[in-house]
């Protein structure tokens, strides 16, 4: 457990660091007058001008060094402050709660919904023989290979337009998270399936496996107790890689459906050079990275006996 | 009641009647406090975010969903006409304007309006980025309850228009804190702030203390669509009432539609290209005359933009009959013209196809922008439009802001932009800031001509109406023929309306979205 646990603690110290300074160092690095992009944003196409511009930059002291605006943000990120939106002067961290927990919503919502896709699709090609699995494999393909807007725009045509069952976009009910999630449960169990399906067909033709089938365990039985704990190791550990793919996903899908989430809040903030919210969010996430890969590695450490063995 | 009780024991009864009590008292404060639903919403999908509750920034989303109104309002034709204040005069030297205040006016917070408070939300404004900065104000003041006076450092006949913008909207005192920065929206519009989840959601909830015609349906949403196909897709599913900003693609599709209209309005908006005239290739009249010859515009019009008729040579549409030159005509064998010009100064077709002048070849980068969806198509366009005369020109999209900084370190070439001449409803406030003597970002750049400068100067002193028209129509007439920016096209707003929105009407100067015009019909 502590072998696992100081490591994490050490890299997510080492990935609050890595990323702020990063992110400050790409934004800073991007061609354009930040005063300008920031003008822009806060006042509108209509409204930016130069004289916007000069206003931002006198008001937020763009002219001060690279170097003075890093430590002060450092210092002000040792002392656990965000700062405060370029654009709306919103605190960077009010500004997050609200998008992360919306984003949080979506994902886990999309997580949840990707293993009942997943999960069924995979041990059907396991076990139904060649046909059924390539099937599955056009099928997961085509998800695929296609970007996940169009994933999006299709359940919108379908579910929205045709059979005005769920809204197109946006949010403050339940039924408004449906179709985002399940666009994007659709495009990660696309390739969650094969995982599923290629770890089953490793325990289905494990000796183990056929041993406990010999020895007169019925299908259902040896399934339990000897295949879903095998399976469902990789599975958990691909989950983790998922996450990485997951943040590519959010921002289209939140774009499209008008969910407020993070992902989609990071590109704004991008566009308009909104450091702080950047630096902010790009932080989170890289700490929810490192919370949800050690919850994944706590949980095949749960599962594997043999990792606890070797600890 | 007593004997189906008594069926009961007493815990169950106690329980029972507990929840008969929370039950009725969790009906009656939902009578009194309704919440939006889909039957008692209009909903409304733009494609514009907004972050603050600040007027100076994204004022013009309150003003449009009718939180928060000005002094003076404009009618469709840009004349002025009383919102906040009933009548306004100025003194004969042109340096005082007195605002009677309408009585009878409560903020949303239940303040009374009066002129306090009108003096405190100038006096912000003006001390924060927009059209009252810039005007020539020495001082505004209380003269009494109900009567505001703003003096001026030099006669200034635009302040009416610049009080009708959204960011000089009156707010209530306690909107604000201590530095002027906006807390809390309290507005006198028939509409109230109900919630506010910025970038993307904004709900109104009607105001019953409305001075004017109240609004009849209780609440109104606005969510912003950032793309347009899904703005599209919610108009055709019904999910959205009133969809702004449609895509002209996607205009025939729902004008296929029983239960969706699809309204066209023009606005004093142009798609305009403004050129670097100090360039190179640019910096001859004739150049940039034959580059606005080998546009097709009727063809951007009817094609790309799905607006036929739209198509203009001039900056501001003939309802700006100051501004409109009227006996402008399309040129004929425009192509042959412009291959003439050009071979006039010198620039002769090479082996590729594209003009060469010194063994240099027109080659030019234009610079545009995502907000509007239209501005990339109609980009190409010219892009294909202008290589049939040996043109060659690179297309960068890019963020709004790229033109004013491109202008003021003298990388741009040209722009494609969507300007918007109506932002101060009087013109003359967009042709000074982008024509007077330095030009301007959004309008000329290296071009200057020392009698326009002078007309818009006087044009901001003089009040005779004929000789106001005089001196616009010379700047027109200037602008037209030197061609420091080539106007392609006048804008039109799409937007898609469902049939069950009755009394939807479109505010040129996209000040207010008349939403207490509407009513919902039953179907």
């Amino acid at each position: 457990m502590k072998k696992i646990f100081f490591p994490r603690l050490f890299q997510l110290l080492s990935v609050i660091w890595g990323v702020g300074t990063l992110t400050f160092i790409l934004m800073r690095a991007l061609p354009g007058d930040m005063a300008y992009r920031i003008a822009a944003s806060r006042y509108g196409q209509d409204n930016v001008s130069s004289d916007a511009a000069d206003l931002v930059r006198q008001e937020l002291n763009l002219d001060q060094g690279a170097v003075v605006t890093y430590f002060s943000w450092l210092k002000e990120l040792l002392q656990g402050n965000l700062g405060r939106s370029l654009v709306s002067d919103e605190p960077v961290w009010q500004i997050l709660q609200h998008m992360l927990g919306h984003s949080l919503l979506l994902a886990s919502v999309a997580l949840f919904l990707s293993f009942f896709i997943a999960i069924p699709l995979g041990l059907l090609g396991a076990t139904f023989g060649k046909k059924v699995d390539q099937g599955i494999v056009v099928f997961s393909t085509t998800i695929r290979a296609m970007p996940v807007f169009v994933v999006g725009l299709i359940f919108i045509l379908v579910f929205s337009i045709h059979w005005n069952w769920l809204p197109v976009a946006g949010f403050g009910s339940p039924e408004h998270i449906v179709l985002p999630a399940l666009s994007l449960a659709f495009t990660l169990a696309a390739i969650s399936n094969r995982v599923v399906r290629n770890a089953a067909i490793k325990a289905f033709y494990a000796p183990f496996y056929r041993f406990a089938q010999i020895k007169g365990l019925s299908s259902g039985r040896t399934f339990l107790r000897h295949g879903s704990r095998h399976i469902a190791l990789p599975v958990v550990a691909f989950l983790g890689i998922q996450l990485v793919g997951m943040i590519e996903g959010i921002v289209m899908i939140e774009s499209l459906f008008s969910w407020p989430g993070i992902g989609h809040g990071l590109a704004h903030a991008i566009f308009a050079r909104d450091i702080p919210v950047i630096q902010g969010a790009a932080l989170l996430m890289g700490i929810l990275f490192v919370v949800l890969n050690t919850l994944v590695d706590l949980v095949c450490y749960r599962l594997d006996p043999r990792a606890r063995r070797q600890a | 009641m007593q004997s189906f009780l008594r069926l009961f024991g007493r815990p169950t009864r106690f329980f029972l009647l507990l929840s008969l009590f929370i039950t009725m008292t969790a009906s009656a404060v939902a009578a009194d406090n309704p919440t939006p639903t889909s039957q008692n919403t209009l909903s409304i999908s733009g494609p514009f975010e907004f972050t603050s509750l600040d007027p100076s920034k994204n004022g013009y989303i309150y003003t449009r969903m009718q939180v928060l109104e000005t002094l003076l309002g404009v009618d469709n034709q840009g004349h002025l006409i009383p919102e906040l204040a009933t009548k306004w005069q100025v003194s004969d030297d042109g340096l005082a304007w007195r605002f009677t205040l309408r009585k009878g006016v409560v903020f949303h917070d239940g303040q009374p309006l009066d002129a306090n408070a009108v003096v405190k939300s100038l006096s912000i404004a003006m001390g924060k980025h927009g059209t009252l900065a810039r005007a020539p104000i020495s001082n505004i003041h209380a003269v009494s309850e109900d009567e505001v006076e703003i003096q001026l450092t030099r006669p200034y006949t635009l302040l009416g228009a610049v009080l009708a913008n959204y960011a000089n909207s009156i707010l209530s005192p306690d909107s604000y804190g201590r530095k002027g920065n906006v807390l809390a929206m309290s507005g006198t519009g028939p509409y109230e702030l109900f919630q506010y989840a910025p970038p993307h959601k904004l709900v109104v909830k009607q105001f019953a203390g409305y001075w004017g015609k109240k609004a009849s349906i209780p609440f109104a949403s606005y969510l912003t669509g950032h793309r347009a196909e899904s703005r599209v897709l919610q108009a055709r599913s019904g999910q959205a009432d009133i969809v702004f900003g449609v895509d002209p693609a996607s205009i025939p599709m729902l004008q296929r539609l029983p239960n969706v209209s699809v309204f066209d309005d023009a606005l004093p908006r142009t798609i305009v290209l403004k050129l670097n005239s100090g360039y190179p290739s640019l910096n001859d009249v004739r150049a940039r005359q034959a580059l606005s010859l080998a546009i097709n515009r009727r063809g951007i019009a009817n094609a790309v933009l799905r607006s036929p008729g739209s198509q203009t040579e001039q900056l501001l549409p003939a309802s700006f009959a100051d501004w409109h030159l009227p006996n402008i005509k399309a040129p004929e064998q425009p192509v042959v013209k412009a291959q003439k010009l050009l071979a006039s100064l010198g620039w002769h077709l090479n082996q590729d196809g594209v003009l060469e002048r010194d063994g240099k070849p027109f080659e030019l980068t234009l610079i545009t922008y995502a907000d509007r969806p239209e501005l990339i198509t109609v980009a190409t366009a010219i892009q294909a439009q202008w290589a049939r005369i040996g043109v060659k020109l690179k297309v960068n999209m890019s963020n709004s802001s790229a033109i004013p900084a491109g202008h003021q370190d003298g990388s741009l070439q040209v722009a494609l932009m969507a300007r918007n001449y109506g932002f101060v409803p009087d013109p003359l406030g967009v042709m000074l800031s982008d024509y007077g003597r330095t030009g301007g970002d959004w309008g000329a750049m290296n071009w200057n001509d020392e009698s326009v400068d002078r007309d818009l100067a006087t044009l901001q002193s003089v009040t005779d109406k004929k000789v106001r028209h005089q001196l616009a129509q010379h700047v027109a007439q200037v602008i037209y023929q030197d061609r420091p920016v080539i106007p392609v096209t006048f804008y039109k707003q799409h937007t898609a309306v469902n049939s069950r929105v009755k009394g939807f009407h479109f505010d040129p100067f996209e000040r207010t979205f008349y939403l207490n015009d509407m009513v919902f019909v039953s179907r």
